[in-house]
């Protein structure tokens, strides 16, 4: 047991003594447990306890919670020990309160209280102790009282360096938790000039304070800038003796100078030529001071020195109007790059991503490309390797991107696991990026999965798919390579998947050659068709019904195949439907409608790679860039609206920089269950009804009309330009489920997304909802989907709302929508005579079982509108039943869990006077009743 | 901003926590869990530094003793580890050459020292004389009390 220093518990050490005696777990478990039970009866035990025993128990209790164990109780005896006139005990109560803090309000009080006698004492050590506390709280309660008095404390003459510091960080702590305490006006001069106090210290600790407050209003205190850079000035010029104790191991105030150079960049260049002129001469002379020999040979040293050259070089690049600096930087990070320091290596690599993104020093970049890719290569730390291949990601343009994809591509097959996908996804955007050649593009995909299949995901095989549909000039190669691919013994699946679409696509392109003939593509596929997922049997059986239209020459040996027990009566849903319709099909349709009905797909609307969006969803730390920055005016506008500025700047470089190379195409609209489907789409044939929400006619349905949607299953509920919110809706029996698509159609990102689904009070018991929760972030030009199940309890009133809110750009949002989940959704269409319709009918001539409405139309009276929408309406529309031709009737079941409800309906259009209908319904229930004239008066027939 | 600091062992034994960020109970024992794990397994020469969900993790092994810190992608690096090199040769003035030991038997010590160097996730005072000055004060505090537990612990109170 060492010696405890100044004034020790014994009964502590003997304590923790025992502890490290345990031999085993469970032994450990029974002297703790046995240590709580006394400490326990000794709070609660009639005798009372001094100070010191009280300070002694707490401190064994904090042991144990340190030991991993959890403390439920101790707080009030910790909170006494707060107002013990004896330091030592008066500490422990505020370490207690501080690591175990506990907001209960019956204690909060009496802390509060404490801390505020301690505060107004005349010992800093006391003041501090308290400042301590409230630091490592910092609880919304704390800011509310001890608000006003910190700020005085920070800014008065009277108060003692020590405090000073304890208190702006203090402030700065309470400040993070309610902005709303610092006070402005005459405060803020008195905090910026802060940065000219004589104690270092003091100016350490306030310039942590002065950037979290400009970082939230840079306007009011832009008057830093220049107290800044003079004080930055001071430093790096003076002698490692001038700042004695705040020289470490020889660099002259390395935290101040950091913090100072962090604090500079919030801000663009300073607009005074002589601040300006100044600044720059810092720089200059920290990048000079780099090339000097170093002063010792500890790490501490150049750790120091380097950690205010890297913070410089960020604030060059921040700057990004000094090209002589930029490429100075360049080079610095350069020789780092090959240091015995893997810490050094590591950082270099990283900041030199950035250098990459700056159009003055992106060439200087490129120099090291060399060293770059052998550091991808040989490094032993994967870490290191990881940040060179994010910088040759960043420096990767037209001139370099096939050399630099193909180092990537070679290295991918001995990559480490944990970067394998990423590195797919990076090589995917560089290829498609810089493609100038598709085929080389094409080569570029097919490699990537042919190397790392197992993590190319499916973003990657889509947008391959995507990119040859959209190109003719490349798919008769695509095809050609894919099917030399697939010759391979073993190919994985990814390869089948890509394969099986092109070949169904463009088989025929390579049909005419004798090797790769229609029998032959298609023996090749289905031989892996065995050993595939049901999913590709899926695409692969769509790829065959493809054949059957490319090839009629073998159409009897595909049917052979949808014949086969294994697909025509497959466990799976999916393939066994898949199958059967397409036997059907290739057995019925003639030659006309099977070309008709497989015709090659349309090309995909251009719109920003998906991939680039499940990349940036990987890394949300920072955003991989490979984008080269439109570099800032030399003069910088005015700073009054720089705030602006920034965030414009932020928009730009997503779009302005992609004119300068000119290849990416612009963020288009997303659409809806684009992606997605590729494999469905076949199937969508067979999905009769309302086409999927599609780019084409998105513009078209630009504004919200909730009633559109109570006769239609699919489409763009709500459209402005920010979101685009597609649905999509299946009902069977009493069971619907709904799939929204929320599209991002801004090109940044949304924050704070949610989505909530609430049923209205009336509904309450009678529809369930149930939503699924979605991403808090929509990324740019990205759609996230959310599914809503509806269980139809018994006949319902409304329908549920949605609300949907997110920030966009700082600015939060909110739309309020209508779910298309009427009850008429819970409809089956019922065929009935027409005896049998008038029998009901008038059996229902009650009042209590009728409802009518007389409206007006909103159109001119036009059939075959009529029918599409009493048709959508869910009810099957009886023709020829009624003896008056012009009338509607209708008749349908609403399938609740409770029971079924019939439900019978005439509409009589008065065609004479072209101003109102008749509509009648019929039914046991009332409120469906209503609800079913209500709902289809409103859409306006 | 510094979000913590965790000290422990080569064993795995967390010595010392510091949270600069409120985190729910359950949350920081799993963090705590995570990046210990991580850390141990990895080599000697490898470099300090880690990207940690959205945080960069530093670390550095002092003998038997791994220090780690993580911070917020704005702050530097190379100078945190400098932060945790400042803080051993605090301690180590403290103590005489500090070893593990001490701060198992001193954590309370360790905390206070802590809390002078740093102050809300961020550097306080950098200068080693004035911590060491305001923790001799500190004791000095302490010395003008009466030594009543010296007696109690023997049975004497």
């Amino acid at each position: 047991m060492p010696a405890v220093r100044g004034d020790g518990m014994r009964g502590l050490a003997v304590f923790i003594s025992d502890i490290r005696n345990c031999k085993s777990k469970e032994a450990e478990i029974k002297r703790i447990n046995k240590e709580l039970a006394n400490i326990r009866s000794k709070f609660k035990g009639d005798k009372t306890l001094d100070g010191y025993q009280k300070k002694k128990y707490v401190c064994k209790l904090l042991f144990i919670f340190l030991l991993g164990h959890d403390i439920d109780f101790g707080h009030m005896e910790a909170v006494n020990l707060l107002s013990s006139n004896k330091y030592s005990e008066k500490q422990i109560g505020y370490l207690f309160i501080s690591v175990l803090v506990n907001t209960r309000s019956d204690l909060i009080n009496l802390i509060n209280q404490s801390i505020k006698n301690d505060l107004q004492s005349r010992n800093p050590i006391h003041v501090n102790l308290a400042l301590q506390c409230i630091a490592n709280i910092g609880s919304k309660e704390m800011a509310e009282v001890f608000g006003h008095d910190i700020p005085k404390l920070l800014v008065s003459g009277d108060t003692m360096d020590v405090v000073k510091q304890s208190a702006a960080l203090c402030l700065l702590r309470l400040f993070r938790t309610s902005q709303e305490i610092i006070p402005g006006g005459e405060w803020t001069s008195r905090i910026i000039h802060l940065l000219n106090d004589q104690h270092m210290g003091v100016v350490t600790a306030a310039t942590s304070l002065i950037d979290a407050l400009v970082k939230k209003n840079p306007d009011e205190y832009k008057g830093c800038i220049s107290l800044a850079v003079s004080r930055l000035s001071r430093i790096v010029t003076a002698s490692y003796t001038d700042l004695q104790d705040y020289t470490y191991y020889f660099v002259p105030a390395p935290w101040l100078s950091v913090k100072l150079l962090r604090l500079l960049q919030n801000y663009p260049p300073p607009d005074d030529p002589g601040v300006r002129g100044r600044l720059i001469e810092c720089l200059e002379t920290i990048l000079n001071k780099a090339q000097e020999p170093p002063k010792s040979k500890k790490v501490q040293h150049s750790n120091a020195k380097n950690a205010v050259l890297f913070e410089a070089i960020s604030l060059i690049i921040h700057m990004d109007t000094e090209p002589n600096l930029l490429v100075r930087a360049c080079n610095q990070l350069g020789q780092f790059l090959s240091n015995r320091e893997t810490n050094l290596r590591y950082l270099a690599l990283e900041s030199m991503c950035l250098l990459a993104t700056s159009e003055f020093s992106h060439d200087a970049v490129k120099k090291h490309q060399e060293v770059v890719i052998l550091s991808m290569k040989m490094e032993k730390d994967v870490s290191v390797r990881q940040q060179a291949v994010d910088l040759l990601y960043a420096m990767c343009d037209k001139t370099n991107a096939e050399e630099i994809v193909q180092e990537m591509l070679n290295y991918l097959e001995t990559a480490d696991y944990s970067i394998r996908e990423e590195m797919v996804l990076k090589v995917a955007i560089l290829a498609e990026k810089y493609a100038t050649d598709y085929t080389w593009y094409v080569d570029v995909i097919l490699n990537l999965i042919r190397i790392a299949g197992d993590y190319v995901s499916e973003e990657v095989w889509y947008r391959v798919i995507q990119i040859v549909i959209n190109r003719d000039d490349v798919q008769g190669y695509a095809a050609k390579t894919v099917f030399e691919a697939l010759q391979a013994p073993a190919c994985h699946e990814n390869m089948v998947k890509v394969g099986g679409y092109i070949l169904g696509e463009f088989g025929n392109l390579i049909a005419g050659d004798q090797r790769s003939s229609p029998s032959v593509q298609f023996q090749l596929l289905h031989s892996k068709y065995h050993l595939c997922s049901p999913m590709t049997r899926a695409l692969l059986l769509s790829t065959y019904i493809k054949f059957v239209n490319l090839f009629p020459e073998i159409k009897t040996q595909i049917q052979e195949v949808f014949k086969q027990h294994s697909n025509l009566r497959s466990a799976d849903a999916e393939l066994q439907q898949r199958a059967s319709e397409y036997l059907q099909l290739s057995i019925i349709a003639s030659h006309d409608m099977l070309a008709t009905v497989l015709e090659e797909m349309p090309v995909f609307p251009e719109r920003e790679s998906s991939i680039l969006a499940v990349l940036k969803k990987k890394k949300p730390g920072r955003v991989p860039e490979n984008e080269i920055r439109e570099h800032k005016s030399p003069v910088p506008g005015s700073t009054a609206n720089h705030q602006e500025e920034r965030s414009a700047a932020k928009t730009v470089s997503a779009n302005a920089s992609t004119d300068l190379l000119g290849l990416s195409t612009p963020p288009a609209a997303p659409t809806a269950g684009n992606t997605g489907v590729l494999v469905d789409m076949l199937g969508e044939l067979y999905t009769s009804g309302s086409p999927q929400p599609h780019a084409n006619n998105v513009a078209a349905q630009n504004a919200y009309n909730p009633a559109k949607f109570v006769c239609k299953n699919n489409g763009v509920l709500f459209e402005n330009d920010l979101i685009q919110i597609g649905v999509k809706s299946e009902f069977r029996q009493n069971l619907g489920r709904i799939t929204l698509f929320y599209g991002n159609k801004t090109s940044t990102a949304l924050q704070n997304f949610s989505a909530a689904v609430t049923n209205p009070t009336g509904c309450i018991g009678k529809l369930n909802v149930q939503s699924k929760k979605v991403d808090p972030t929509v990324e740019a030009g990205a759609q996230v989907q959310q599914m809503v199940n509806g269980e139809c309890v018994f006949d319902y009133p409304d329908a549920p709302s949605l609300t949907v809110t997110f920030t966009c750009n700082g600015t939060p949002q909110k739309l309020s929508l209508r779910l298309p989940l009427t009850v008429n959704k819970f409809f089956e269409p019922t065929e009935m005579t027409g005896e049998v319709f008038f029998a009901r009918w008038k059996n229902l001539s009650g009042n209590e079982q009728r409802s009518q409405k007389i409206f007006k139309a909103t159109q001119p009276m036009d059939n075959t509108a009529i029918r599409t929408k009493l048709i959508g309406f869910g009810m099957q529309l009886l023709d020829g039943i009624d003896p008056n031709p012009e009338n509607f009737v209708c008749a349908g079941i609403v399938h609740t869990s409770k029971q079924q409800i019939g439900c019978l309906l005439r509409l009589e259009p008065n065609k004479q006077a072209q101003v109102s209908d008749l509509l009648q319904c019929r039914c046991f229930f009332i409120l469906l009743r209503v609800n079913v004239c209500e709902t289809l008066s409103g859409t306006g027939h | 901003m510094m979000q913590f600091m965790l000290l422990f062992s080569r064993q795995g034994k967390l010595r010392l926590q510091k949270w600069y960020q409120a985190y729910p109970d359950k949350t920081k024992k799993k963090i705590t869990r995570e990046l210990i794990a991580t850390i141990l397994a990895r080599k000697p020469k490898m470099c300090s530094f880690l990207e940690w969900k959205d945080l960069k993790v530093v670390y550095k092994r002092y003998a038997s003793l791994y220090f780690c810190c993580a911070i917020e992608q704005d702050d530097n690096e190379l100078l945190t580890l400098e932060v945790i090199h400042r803080y051993v040769e605090l301690l180590d003035k403290y103590f005489g050459s500090v070893c593990e030991l001490d701060i198992i038997f001193n954590f309370e010590k360790a905390y206070f020292m802590c809390d002078e160097l740093l102050l809300g996730g961020e550097i306080q005072e950098t200068s080693k004389k004035n911590v060491l000055k305001a923790i001799a004060a500190q004791d000095l505090l302490q010395e003008d009390e009466t030594p009543q537990g010296l007696f109690e612990d023997h049975g004497l109170g």
